[in-house]
């Protein structure tokens, strides 16, 4: 059960990863973003991350998308024109791309041999965990990013607004 | 019952920071770039919660949060930069925006 829930969302996420590429329109690419975020937080869940497949999804597949298909209609982005496309590259950097991702998962394979996922296996990623430690031990980080949110903040009002003099 | 092995986790986060990599080089629309870069975050998050599996420990799970804050504010902040040079250029393609240059 494990190994199929995983598959299909790993190959829902890797397709829709290649979409984000391949596509010329914004529009297209955002929603594909989407469905990668959704499936990874699938594949959060199988990890036992609770709190993080929530926040997956409110966060990067709510709010940040909203923000990129927002920003996209408001500019009217249109299809990309492709131009300087070299065929020799594709021919040369697929195989290239695949061999070498393929022995880079050879390697991970070598360093982590036999240790399996399973569904339930750790319990420590709730809400109340990650809120434990999130007041404990990262308190400090917690409270630099609240600065950092701050600022983020700022830096988006002063860059979008309109020139007043 | 066996379960998937955590190489394939490790594995599928380096096949989609990959595509990541590939969308933010080859690319030229500047929103797309932009949308590579969350790609890699994603991906990113997802070593760190598998190896926080791996240690039967939450840290792992603390950081990807935080990789989650900042991914939004940098959304914010590089979203306005965006509004900000179509204002002033009335071009998306990064390949236009070249005042720094030489």
């Amino acid at each position: 059960m494990d190994v199929i829930l995983f598959l299909i969302f790993a190959i829902i996420a890797v397709v829709c990863a290649i979409n984000v590429v391949v596509q010329t329109h914004p529009i297209s690419s955002a929603i594909s973003l989407v469905g990668v975020m959704a499936s990874l937080a699938v594949l959060y869940l199988l990890l036992g991350a609770e709190f993080l497949a929530a926040a997956q999804v409110i966060v990067y597949a709510g709010a940040i998308m909203v923000l990129f298909v927002f920003v996209i209609m408001l500019l009217n982005a249109g299809a990309e024109t492709k131009k300087g496309q070299s065929s020799m590259a594709l021919f040369l950097g697929g195989p290239l791309l695949v061999a070498l991702l393929m022995l880079l998962a050879w390697f991970v394979q070598q360093l982590f041999p036999g240790i399996s996922v399973h569904f339930g296996g750790f319990r420590g990623g709730s809400a109340q965990d990650v809120g434990r430690a999130l007041f404990t031990t990262y308190l400090l980080p917690f409270e630099v990013t609240s600065i950092l949110i701050l600022i983020a903040i700022l830096g988006a009002i002063v860059l979008a607004r309109k020139e007043m003099d | 019952m066996s379960g998937v092995p955590i190489s394939w986790y490790l594995t599928l986060s380096a096949i989609l920071f990959t595509l990541g990599v590939a969308g933010f080089l080859f690319r030229r629309n500047i929103i797309t770039v932009f949308m590579s870069i969350e790609l890699m975050l994603n991906a990113v998050n997802l070593s760190f919660i598998t190896f926080s599996y791996y240690w039967k420990q939450v840290n792992g799970h603390l950081i990807a949060f935080f990789v989650m804050v900042v991914a939004a504010s940098e959304a914010a902040v590089g979203l306005a930069i965006i509004l900000t040079v179509f204002k002033n250029r009335q071009t998306l393609n990064i390949d236009e925006v070249d005042s720094m240059k030489n």
